[in-house]
């Protein structure tokens, strides 16, 4: 493929993936996030943060499913973007919920074991989202696909996250575990073929 | 009763809060010198008079007008009104919980246009004499309606103020003559999966038909009402059409929408959220800020409608600010423990 096209597709993938904050903040200026807009951008910003984790995940069995490598040279990019929302969420249920309250931060950490899960989760993404780069990759060489396994453990603790949460309805929850399952599947036989 | 699909209502047949506000002032103003003359019982039919709306053939309207005693100065009752800002119609009726819609606070709003709410009837049974099945135009014959300001404390550490109109449950359990075994009321949602989308969802831990249950003494409490609607038209289907339980000083999950069963009882009734999660839903759910949910805090709320930049949080006040009406149907009682 040629460099030109790889490039208008990583840019058409960006933009594609920026649009839902694009409406949020539409929706937030025009005030139609309706009575509780803090509780809605949470929401959507958490929720957006799963599908571009999903999105990423799906990379590797993409290209052990289309036996083409080309996808690789998407994942960074999505992972960053699932870090990106990641980090809103946080930031909305930090500034617009909580309002900067440490000593509310603290609480709810504490007596909401559900909190403390996302925010494990996101912690992890962290140093994975650092050591994205190609200078990172070179430096870290064997190292780096090790360290890039957290993914796996934030992914546990983001569906735990949802989860624990869920109060009756579990529809949601477990379309997103059944793909990850079925994402972790095909790259686990993969793995095995390979030994 | 003629109540056509909310998704029909052309934005310009909702009053507006402003256009309420003023009626409704205009109401108290009337109801305070009429009540000299009447003897108090002044019904709102005449308020409509100023109302360009009332010409129409109202009984066309999705949310029809009611005909109602409007809520008295705050000074004149005990809890029936409040002097706090009105949470807007448009927010009372766009974030609901009402899961057998969908559990998104959008979804019953999204999804009540599926729902036929007419003919309705209602099923009063158990232990009391005059049961049966009774149609809802008979069961709201010659049953005055008042209007009532309440605060809504839901469970999730959110609140609104809403203006009900209705009457007190008491009055139709009088006529219902309940003997002596009976100890509990049980209410009954309607259970119709093929019109209620949240019905059908395959992981939902929740039972349906949806229960709740008050003891007598909170279902003779004055304060406890049937609501037929709110703002002054009849309840929109996302809010519980056409009747609903109001029990001001319970988390909102106790007021149960869209009743189709009255049942009298000798034994406390197995209740919805309590049998989902007994741990986080206690039978009484007396919004007590001393006792926090394992999801949420109830030490304060957030008054709807937020914005962004104010989370109006207030303080949560025990028994949601009406301990003084009803604080003495718990007296001796371990509120921590019977939560």
């Amino acid at each position: 493929m040629l460099s030109k096209q790889r490039k208008l597709i990583k840019t058409a993938l960006l933009l594609l993936a920026l649009t839902p904050l694009a409406l949020m903040i539409e929706a937030a200026i025009g005030q139609a996030l309706g009575p509780d807009p803090a509780e809605a951008l949470a929401d959507q910003t958490g929720e957006w943060a799963l599908r571009l984790l999903c999105a990423c995940l799906a990379i590797t069995p993409l290209r052990i499913i289309t036996g083409k490598v080309e996808w690789l040279r998407y994942r960074r990019m999505l992972g960053l973007l699932a870090f990106f929302y990641a980090c809103l969420h946080l930031a909305v249920y930090w500034v617009f919920i909580l309002r900067l309250q440490w000593a509310d931060f603290f609480y709810e950490f504490a007596q909401r074991p559900y909190i403390a899960a996302g925010m494990a989760a996101l912690l992890l993404l962290v140093p994975l989202a650092i050591t994205s780069t190609k200078k990172w990759q070179r430096k870290l060489g064997r190292q780096w696909p090790r360290l890039h396994r957290l993914v796996y453990l934030a992914t546990v603790l983001a569906l735990t996250h949802v989860w624990w949460q869920t109060r009756s309805d579990y529809t949601e929850a477990l379309t997103y575990t059944l793909i990850l399952l079925a994402l972790g599947i095909i790259r686990f036989r993969r793995k095995r073929w390979f030994k | 009763m003629l109540i056509k699909r909310p998704s029909d209502i052309p934005s310009s047949e909702i009053t507006s809060e402003s256009h309420y506000l003023s009626r409704r002032k205009f109401m108290q103003a009337f109801a305070g010198a009429a009540a000299v003359a009447a003897g108090g019982s002044v019904l709102s039919s005449c308020a409509d008079a100023e109302s360009p709306a009332s010409s129409r053939q109202i009984a066309e309207l999705p949310s029809r007008p009611l005909d109602f005693v409007a809520a008295q100065p705050v000074s004149d009752n005990n809890g029936f009104s409040t002097s706090e800002k009105l949470t807007p119609y448009e927010a009372v009726t766009s974030h609901n919980n009402f899961y057998e819609f969908g559990t998104d606070k959008r979804d019953p709003k999204r999804y009540a246009g599926e729902l036929q709410t007419d003919p309705w009837s209602v099923v009063i049974e158990g232990e009391a004499d005059n049961t049966g099945t009774f149609f809802l135009e008979d069961l709201l014959k010659n049953q005055p309606l008042e209007e009532r300001i309440y605060r809504l404390r839901c469970v999730e550490a959110w609140s609104m103020v809403i203006p009900w109109v209705g009457f007190s449950l008491s009055s139709l359990i009088k006529r219902a003559q309940p003997n002596s075994s009976a100890r509990y009321v049980v209410f009954e949602t309607l259970y119709r999966p093929e019109q209620m989308r949240g019905q059908r969802s395959r992981f939902n831990t929740l039972e349906w038909p949806y229960v709740e249950g008050l003891t007598m003494a909170e279902a003779m409490h004055p304060l406890t009402m049937i609501a037929t609607g709110l703002y002054g038209k009849s309840l929109p289907v996302q809010n519980g059409a056409p009747l609903r339980l109001v029990v001001p000083w319970k988390y909102g999950f106790k007021s149960i929408k869209s009743i189709v069963k009255i049942k009298f009882v000798n034994a406390r009734p197995s209740t919805s959220w309590n049998v989902s999660a007994p741990r986080e839903y206690g039978f009484f759910a007396n919004v007590n800020p001393k006792v926090d949910h394992p999801r949420w805090s109830q030490a304060s709320e957030r008054r709807l409608p937020t914005s962004l930049f104010d989370s109006k949080r207030i303080a949560t006040l025990p028994f949601n600010g009406y301990a003084e009406q009803v604080a003495n149907l718990y007296t001796g009682m371990d509120l921590r423990r019977y939560f």
